[in-house]
C-alpha cells in the first residue's frame, strides 16, 4: 500500500509540473493574440485604400487584367494552405487541412488537378510524412507573419498563375485555406479563391461621401491596375497570413486551457486515490494491531 | 465637397503592415512614374503609380516635412484626401545612412546578374536621398 501512495504522490507532482507548463503557455498565447489583432489592425488601412483604388479603377475601366481572367478550360488549381509552426493548439492544424482535403475533393471532381503550396511546418509534415508532393513552402512566421513573406508568397503563386495553359507549372486558379479569426471563441477554416480576382461590385452600398470620384489615371489606368492588382493580392494573402496567426494562437489559448483544466481534474482525482490508499493503509495497519491484541488475549485467556 | 471650409489636405502615409503617417499638410510633393507631382487643396482626382524615391509632406502650419522613401505603390489624391500606400515605407530619421550604403554596395554588385538587384538600387538610393533630405 506504501509503494503506491508514493506512486500516486509522484504522478500529482508531475501533473502539477504539467499544469504550471500548459497554464504558462495559455498566457503567452494569450498576450501574444492582443498583439495579433494590433498587427491586423494595423495592416487593415493598407487593405482598405488598396480595395478602394482597386474598385475605383475597376468601375471606370474595363477590367482585363491577367490577373482577372479566367481560363476557359480550367485544368490545373494552386491551393494554398495556411497552417501553423507548432503543435500544441488543438484541432488547427488538423483542420484546416481537413478543409483543404475537402477542397481539393471538390476540385478533382471537376476534373483539376492540384499544385499544393504549403505554409507552416506542420503541412509541411503532413505532406512529406503521407510522401505527397508539394510544390513550395514556408515555414517560420505562422505566429507573426511579415509582409515580406506574404509577398514572397504572392510572387510566386502570381507567376504561377500567369504562366501560359501548358506551360510547366501552370495554374489556372489559386485558392487559399485558412483559418479565419472570428472571436476569441471561434475560429473557422475556410476556402478562398484568389485567383482569378473576381471584381467584386461593392459588398455593401457605399455611403453618400463614399462614391468613387472620378479619377485621372497616370499613367493610364491600365498601367494603374497593372501595378495595383498584385499587391492588392499580395495584401490579399498578408491578411490571410494574419488571421490564420490570430487564430492559431487562440486555438492554442483554448488548448491549453482545457489541458490546465484537465490536469486540475487529474490533481483532484489523483488526491482523492492517493487519500484512499492512505486510509486503507491506516486501516489496515489498526486492525493487524487489533487482531494482534485479540490473538494475545485469546492465547492468555486459553494459559489461564 | 466635404473639405470645403477646411483648407489643408488630409494625408495617410501608409505602409504594407502600419499606418506610417497621418495628418494635415498643406502640400504633398511625390515622385510618380510621369514625374515628380505637387499636390495642394482642391487637386483633381488622381490615381498614380510612384516610382521608387522620396515623398514629401509639408505639415500644415508648421515649418516641419515629413520625408520618407518608398518602395514603389501609388498615391491616390480624392476630396482633398491623400493617401500614399507603398509596401514599405520609410521616414527620413529611421533610416541608418551606413545600413543602406552596405546594401546599396552589395545590391550594386549584383547589378550585372539579377533584375532584383536594380529595384534594390534604386530603394537603396530613394532612402539614402531621404536621410540626406532630413540631416
Amino acid at each position: 500500500m506504501a509503494v503506491s501512495l508514493r506512486e500516486y504522490r509522484a504522478r500529482i507532482k508531475s501533473t502539477e509540473s504539467m499544469k504550471k507548463i500548459t497554464r504558462a503557455m495559455e498566457l503567452i498565447a494569450a498576450s501574444r493574440i492582443i498583439k495579433a489583432q494590433q498587427r491586423a489592425a494595423a495592416a487593415a488601412p493598407y487593405a482598405r485604400e488598396l480595395t478602394r483604388a482597386v474598385s475605383a479603377v475597376a468601375t471606370f475601366s474595363n477590367v482585363d487584367h491577367p490577373l482577372t481572367r479566367e481560363e476557359e478550360n480550367p485544368k490545373r488549381a494552386a491551393v494554398l494552405i495556411i497552417t501553423s509552426d507548432r503543435g500544441l493548439a488543438g484541432a488547427y492544424s488538423s483542420s484546416v487541412i481537413k478543409e483543404a482535403e475537402r477542397l481539393s475533393e471538390r476540385l478533382r471532381d471537376e476534373g483539376k488537378e492540384i499544385d499544393y503550396f504549403l505554409a507552416g511546418r506542420k503541412a509541411e509534415a503532413y505532406f512529406k510524412f503521407r510522401s505527397r508532393d508539394f510544390v513550395a513552402s514556408w515555414t517560420g512566421f505562422s505566429d507573426q507573419p511579415t509582409y515580406d513573406k506574404a509577398a514572397e508568397i504572392g510572387e510566386a503563386l502570381i507567376s504561377a498563375f500567369l504562366k501560359e495553359q501548358g506551360e510547366e507549372g501552370d495554374v489556372d486558379e489559386v485558392h487559399v485555406v485558412y483559418t479565419r479569426f472570428r472571436s476569441m471563441l471561434t475560429q473557422e477554416p475556410t476556402a478562398v479563391r484568389l485567383l482569378p480576382l473576381e471584381v467584386v461590385e461593392g459588398e455593401e452600398t457605399p455611403d453618400e461621401g463614399e462614391l468613387l470620384p472620378l479619377y485621372e489615371f497616370e499613367p493610364s489606368a491600365e498601367q494603374v491596375l497593372d501595378g495595383l492588382l498584385p499587391q492588392y493580392v499580395q495584401s490579399r494573402i498578408f491578411f490571410c497570413l494574419l488571421q490564420a496567426a490570430a487564430s492559431e494562437l487562440a486555438a492554442r489559448q483554448k488548448a491549453m486551457k482545457s489541458a490546465t483544466d484537465n490536469a486540475e481534474e487529474l490533481i483532484k482525482k489523483f488526491t482523492r486515490i492517493a487519500n484512499q490508499a492512505r486510509q486503507a493503509g491506516i486501516t489496515q495497519e489498526i486492525s493487524e494491531i487489533v487482531g494482534g491484541v485479540n490473538a494475545l488475549a485469546d492465547a492468555q485467556a486459553a494459559a489461564d | 465637397m466635404a473639405a470645403a471650409d477646411v483648407d489643408k489636405l488630409h494625408v495617410e502615409l501608409v505602409a504594407a503592415d502600419r499606418t506610417v503617417w497621418s495628418g494635415e499638410a498643406a502640400m504633398v510633393i511625390a515622385r510618380t512614374t510621369e514625374g515628380d507631382v505637387g499636390v495642394l487643396r482642391g487637386h483633381a482626382p488622381m490615381l498614380s503609380l510612384l516610382s521608387q524615391a522620396v515623398v514629401e509632406i509639408q505639415v500644415a502650419d508648421t515649418d516641419d516635412v515629413v520625408i520618407a522613401a518608398v518602395s514603389g505603390g501609388f498615391i491616390s489624391v480624392a476630396n482633398d484626401r491623400v493617401s500614399v500606400l507603398s509596401e514599405t515605407v520609410d521616414l527620413g530619421e529611421d533610416i541608418h545612412v551606413d545600413a543602406v550604403l552596405a546594401e546599396l554596395e552589395e545590391a550594386k554588385h549584383l547589378l550585372d546578374s539579377n533584375d532584383e538587384a536594380e529595384q534594390r538600387v534604386r530603394h537603396a538610393e530613394a532612402r539614402l536621398r531621404a536621410a540626406e533630405r532630413v540631416s
